[in-house]
């Protein structure tokens, strides 16, 4: 609990109202668990997991929404990396200076520095380049790397939990954090929706009409990098970016409106998240590994889906095929 | 200019575009040189020019898209790169859903947006829904409002932006090469619903490849290669040599020139 003694002197009063919600929530779960008999909401530590398990699924298909209509989906992957960086600087600066900052927060720092960064470069070159994404992935992680290299012996564990994610370490303090990243980043998204859609759909009618597209892309940018770190306590930096595109690919697969694709995302995710959670704790795997499994095997029956209603649209329509149906 | 004067006032806020000695290139050789031009409020202008011949990045210039070289550039009385009171200004590309061919969206979305300048930050109303659905009749797709954008055909995507246009109330329609891969039955009816719009005040600034398109719709000639060509009525464009100037010779005089 000190890693938060500077958090919580500013913030106390917020804080100790999130930690009460955070501790009934847990009692509710523990009571619906023993009237069903539920064996696994007995402990606290799978109460925090599915808490910021349904956190996550709302905010990582939200933003991914907008990321992978705008063909971006590798900048979550290209942030999660830099996060990474921003871990290994927090266990770094603990270790040296015995400090106890979360390395979360250091990770979202460092992240939305990024997120920034890949921002302003892609301003400057006029285009998102596969190549300069890359480079700022690679020199996230092997910054990481070396940081933590750094501190030699004890912290092999630790790492660990970050790269793979890990349910059981999900602390009430970490989850404050993403209640905390969860608001801001929902707020924001309610604040802007029109303008992160215009943008989304068509970038240059977007600026004719006026919008300053490049701030709204940096706000994306640094939305993506809060809701990477936020989902990398169970999802592991390597498997984070999986929540940003594959709810959305499936949704993705038969929603008709943009509304509709945002929810069903947001609901593809959340089965995903309460099935993977349960399945990992049943067979003891790990947690981020099954999610993105069962994500996956839940894309591919959106696939299905799609496919069969195309074909009835197909079908009732007689959908046009490009160079004829005199159209108007 | 000190004390402006109220007519002089007004006179400028009638030029919808007002493009002087504008000069732009990507590199050392320009795109546009030294280009002049007015377009008043209710006028219906057809830009035409060889591929590569500047009319795009004129059109980007008045859109405030680019930062001229030279000269400058305004649109309803502002600098164009200010981006005021853009929306009375209407933009339909090249159909641009090639790019974002999986978007699930629908049409009604799309035109909605023609509100969003309105809504800033706020909600949303009925009223914009009313007045989205209502620029959907207009242009005659209100039956597809429900309909995928995707799933559209181009006349009928095309028609959806100039809807979206529409919502936003535009007093400037801009339109860059509307009809590519539209076929040729929906051209005829897309240019009629032009027309109309401009019968019905609207100002409409098109870039078009097709010069005898331009000629039998629009009411001014704008043509360029790098240069101004000619600015003028079409009849006049017709009988005038600007278009084997602005072509160079060999021009392939196809779909009607001629003036019906």
């Amino acid at each position: 609990m000190t890693a938060s003694a500077a958090v919580v002197a500013i913030t106390s009063v917020p804080y100790n109202a999130l930690e009460w919600l955070i501790e009934h929530w847990s009692d509710e779960l523990r009571e619906i668990g023993a009237e069903l008999g539920i064996e696994m909401l007995e402990y606290t530590f799978m109460h925090h997991a599915f808490l910021v398990g349904a956190l996550i699924a709302v905010m990582a298909p939200l933003i991914g929404t907008f990321l992978v209509h705008r063909q971006l989906a590798l900048i979550g992957d290209a942030l999660a990396h830099t996060a990474f960086a921003g871990v290994a600087v927090g266990l770094f600066v603990n270790a040296t200076f015995g400090t106890g900052i979360s390395p979360y927060i250091t990770a979202v720092v460092v992240a939305m520095i990024a997120a920034l960064a890949i921002e302003l470069i892609s301003e400057v070159t006029d285009a998102y380049n596969d190549v300069s994404m890359a480079i700022v992935l690679s020199t996230g992680f092997a910054l990481g790397a070396v940081l933590i290299s750094f501190n030699t012996g004890g912290l092999a564990v630790g790492i660990n939990q970050y790269l793979f994610g890990n349910l059981a370490t999900v602390s009430r303090e970490n989850v404050i954090i993403l209640v905390v990243l969860f608001v801001v980043v929902t707020l924001v998204v309610l604040l802007t929706y029109k303008q992160l859609l215009y943008v989304t759909f068509d970038e240059t009618a977007a600026r004719v009409a006026g919008l300053r597209v490049p701030w709204y892309n940096r706000v994306m940018a640094m939305l993506t990098a809060m809701v990477v770190v936020g989902a990398m306590q169970i999802m592991g930096v390597i498997l984070v970016a999986a929540m940003l595109v594959v709810p959305v690919a499936g949704a993705a697969q038969f929603a008709r409106s943009f509304r509709e694709a945002l929810l069903a995302s947001v609901i593809l995710a959340q089965i995903a998240v309460l099935v993977g959670i349960t399945l990992s704790y049943q067979y003891e795997t790990t947690a981020g590994g099954t999610i993105v499994l069962v994500a996956v095997a839940i894309y591919i029956g959106a696939v299905l889906v799609g496919k069969v209603q195309s074909h009835q649209v197909t079908a009732e329509e007689t959908r046009s095929i490009p160079d004829e149906e005199p159209a108007d | 200019m000190t004390q402006p004067q109220s007519n002089v006032r007004r006179d400028r806020a009638d030029h919808i575009v007002d493009v002087k000695d504008v000069s732009f290139g990507y590199t050392a050789s320009p795109v546009v040189e030294d280009i002049s031009f007015t377009v008043e409020r209710g006028e219906y202008v057809g830009m035409i020019g060889p591929n590569g011949s500047g009319k795009s990045t004129l059109l980007r210039l008045i859109l405030g898209l680019h930062e001229p070289d030279e000269g400058q550039v305004e649109l309803l009385g502002h600098p164009a790169r200010a981006f005021a009171e853009r929306e009375k200004v209407g933009y339909v590309a090249q159909d641009v859903t090639e790019n974002t061919k999986r978007m699930p969206i629908t049409v009604a979305e799309v035109v909605l947006m023609g509100r969003f300048p309105h809504a800033g930050f706020g909600r949303v109303t009925s009223d914009d829904r009313d007045r989205a659905r209502q620029a959907l009749r207009t242009v005659g797709i209100d039956h597809l409002a429900d309909r995928k954008i995707t799933q559209l055909s181009g006349g009928q995507r095309q028609r959806a932006y100039i809807a979206r246009a529409l919502a936003s109330e535009a007093e400037l329609l801009v339109l860059d090469e509307p009809t590519v891969g539209v076929d040729a039955e929906s051209v005829d009816a897309f240019f009629d619903l032009l027309t109309d719009l401009n019968d019905d005040g609207m100002t409409i600034l098109l870039v078009e490849h097709d010069i005898g398109a331009v000629l039998e719709h629009t009411s001014r000639v704008i043509c360029l290669n790098r240069e101004l060509y000619f600015d003028g009525d079409p009849v006049a464009f017709a009988d005038s040599d600007a278009l084997d100037r602005a072509y160079g010779t060999n021009v392939r005089r196809d779909d009607g020139v001629v003036v019906s």
